[in-house]
């Protein structure tokens, strides 16, 4: 029997290593001499307050949906997959080679021959990691951490190189042709006079991370694969011993992580800047750690987590605009979600499930004397 | 290429090697307790901007060396706190560590001295600075042998000699006192630990407060001897290739100081693309050099070139049976 309702475990435990983590980014605040209280207003007008703040808000939100959910899924099969990061730039790169190199007759077309193409890219990154560790037993964190930093390198080599647009000295390629250009928030949510989302970023791939969110919902607790994949999860043994091939599943496991890591490119590549550049992902990678361990790999928890911490990005960057508090403060509350959320878990359980069990146990002493009388 | 450019590119080798010494043997002492730490990086991060701060305030770079290692503590004793007595996710608790590293030294640095997230140049005392060895400038003129000595291993700062000196000091720690052979064990069984009567928990606090003491140091040198003050993020990845340089040792010190060594010429290698064209006749992508510790980690990973297995009980968090 759970020690802990199953609104506890959901809810109430999220909600206070949130309520820590505010406490401690409060005293970060205090410390470097401004106000959190005018901090959080500037922070919530700014990302809130009009539709463009939501745009950028929903716009970052997309990308941490999909790096979330490729989190998650890995952790369902008890894997961590920490290379998010370098999955996502390898997307980037299956973006830009689909864009550039395939002439495309509308943007819906596009978008899905972007997505495979992100996709594929990503779950390729992802299999070597995941071969390595089903097949040699080395571990995913390491391979997945160095597979980082040589995606980051390749993609460097590429754009000084091939992929450079000729006559320029940015490292950068150049600008995807017309076609395959996505409908923006503003272009899609503007009738007439008024003009909605005004220079946002938000664009249509925001639905297509909400689909993914139902998909893997559906995969994980809908499909005989996700029932393995969380048998894997709970206890490879037994996994085993059902008949479930563990390198089969940490392959699969780990190639829709990153295909859906990869994902994240149609949004930041193909629908924000048109273009491939040097260090597009910006750490998305990572934030999806923080949002699947927040929205406790639930696809409808990554997708609130993913929300908020869109939230936090755009309400950093108006902290940093007018205040003196620099952007930077957004990974230290990163840091500090990942840190309550994650890793001191139990700290923040143990006292709840004490709490739970003595509550039971008064109810069950005054039930049996109610009984007795 | 004539003997004193090989003798220069050895040199930047010895200064690139030891804060990636310093942080591999930390990790050693942590991963061989049975704690894994991917944390190395933002340990050794916090240290460099305390370490910085406090030398510039103070124009003393000992007490620099102090509060670097002071701060690194304390993110260790996070670690500890999370994954020994929460038994919480060891990986997950080193990457908090790591962003909390990369987000607070920004902040508190740009309230601090307001330049952009960096510390003010350090200068003199506040600094350490090269030791001349004896007898250097005499017996340059020495064939092969004077040249080695005074370019080579004389004129290196305090840091670097102690580094040094770590690694016969771990290999004597771990392989021939008793609390090194229990740090072993309380890595691969601790159970068998907890049944001779000793304790697992304090063990491994222990070896998580000498990785603290370790990465402290190296996040020092980085500030106050490799540069002249603290940049953003000037760990620049260096605590995942001590990590890297850990598998690659397969855990031992003495392979920890060879692997640091090569990963620490590929550093030197990369700094100096002119010299490896003229020596090779061909351009080298200064990427591949970049990327190379970590793909000869993968490689080493994988197996391919006798296998790499970590301490037994390692990432596991020890539950006392009741």
């Amino acid at each position: 029997m759970d020690v802990m309702p199953k609104w506890a475990e959901v809810i109430l435990v999220p909600l206070i290593s949130l309520i820590l983590a505010a406490i401690l980014s409060a005293i970060v605040i205090l410390a470097i001499g401004e106000s959190p209280w005018d901090a959080l207003k500037l922070m919530i007008e700014g990302a809130l307050g009009s539709t463009y703040g939501w745009g950028y808000t929903l716009y970052y939100a997309t990308n941490f949906i999909f790096t979330g959910l490729a989190v998650a899924i890995a952790f369902h099969a008890r894997m961590f997959n920490i290379g998010g990061e370098g999955q996502a730039v390898l997307g980037g790169l299956g973006v830009a080679l689909v864009c550039m190199y395939i002439p495309w007759p509308h943007w819906s077309l596009a978008l899905v021959g972007a997505s495979l193409g992100a996709a594929l890219f990503g779950a390729a990154w992802a299999a070597v990691p995941a071969y390595l560790q089903a097949k040699r037993g080395s571990h995913i964190v390491i391979t997945t951490i160095m597979f980082n930093f040589i995606a980051a390198a390749l993609l460097n080599y590429l754009l000084i190189g091939a992929l450079k647009m000729p006559g320029s000295m940015e490292p950068a390629t150049g600008k995807f042709p017309e076609p395959t250009h996505l409908p923006s928030f503003q272009d899609m949510f503007s009738f007439g006079e008024t003009a909605l989302f005004r220079g946002a970023p938000a664009n249509v791939s925001f639905f297509v991370a909400v689909a993914a969110c139902i998909a893997v919902w559906a995969l994980i607790w809908r499909t005989r694969l996700g029932y393995e994949i969380r048998a894997y999860g709970h206890s490879e043994s037994a996994a085993k011993y059902a008949g479930i091939s563990p390198t089969k599943i940490i392959m699969i496991a780990m190639m829709i992580s990153g295909a859906l890591a990869g994902m994240m490119a149609i949004n930041n590549v193909m629908g924000e800047a048109e273009r491939l550049v040097l260090n597009a992902v910006e750490g998305a990678g990572f934030i999806g750690i923080a949002v699947a361990l927040m929205g406790r790999s639930h696809p409808f928890g990554v997708f609130l987590a993913a929300i908020l911490f869109g939230f936090l990005y755009q309400g950093g960057a108006e902290l940093a605009l007018w205040t003196s508090i620099p952007r930077e403060l957004i990974i230290v509350i990163q840091a500090l979600v990942i840190l309550f959320t994650g890793a001191l878990d139990q700290m923040v359980r143990g006292p709840l499930e004490k709490m739970f069990l003595a509550a039971r146990q008064r109810k069950q002493a005054t039930g049996k004397l109610e009984a007795a009388e | 290429m004539d003997f004193l450019t090989l003798l220069q590119i050895l040199d930047s080798t010895v200064r690139l090697a030891t804060p990636l010494l310093l942080a591999c043997l930390a990790g050693l002492f942590s991963e061989r307790a049975g704690i894994f730490d991917i944390g190395l990086e933002g340990k050794m991060l916090a240290a460099a901007f305390l370490s910085g701060a406090v030398a510039y305030t103070s124009g003393s770079v000992w007490l620099g060396l102090l509060a670097g290692i002071a701060a690194s503590l304390a993110l260790s004793a996070v670690h500890g706190l999370a994954s020994i007595t929460f038994r919480g996710n060891q990986l997950i608790s080193g990457v908090a560590i790591n962003f909390l590293a990369a987000g607070l030294t920004v902040v508190v640095a740009q309230s601090w001295f307001a330049q952009g997230g960096r510390t003010p140049q350090l200068t003199g005392g506040a600094r350490f600075n090269p030791i001349e060895l004896p007898f250097a400038e005499a017996l340059r003129d020495v064939p092969v042998f004077g040249p080695i000595y005074a370019e080579l291993i004389s004129g290196h700062t305090f840091i670097v000699y102690l580094a040094a000196l770590t690694v016969p000091l771990t290999w004597w720690i771990l392989y021939r006192t008793r609390f090194g052979l229990r740090m072993r064990a309380v890595g691969e069984n601790p159970a068998a630990v907890d049944t001779a009567g000793v304790s697992v928990v304090g063990l491994r606090y222990a070896a998580v407060g000498i990785c603290g003491i370790l990465c402290g140091i190296a996040g020092a040198y980085l500030a106050t001897a490799l540069q002249a003050g603290f940049v953003k993020d000037m760990s620049a990845g260096r605590g995942y290739i001590a990590l890297a340089a850990l598998i690659f040792a397969k855990w031992r010190p003495w392979y920890a100081l060879y692997a640091c060594l090569l990963f620490g010429f590929l550093q030197a290698l990369a700094l100096r693309p002119d010299l490896i064209e003229r020596v090779l006749t061909f351009k080298v992508n200064g990427q591949l050099l970049d990327v190379l510790p970590y793909i000869l980690t993968v490689i080493i990973l994988a197996g391919f070139v006798g296998k790499a297995i970590p301490p037994r009980a390692g990432g596991e968090p020890y539950v006392k049976e009741r």
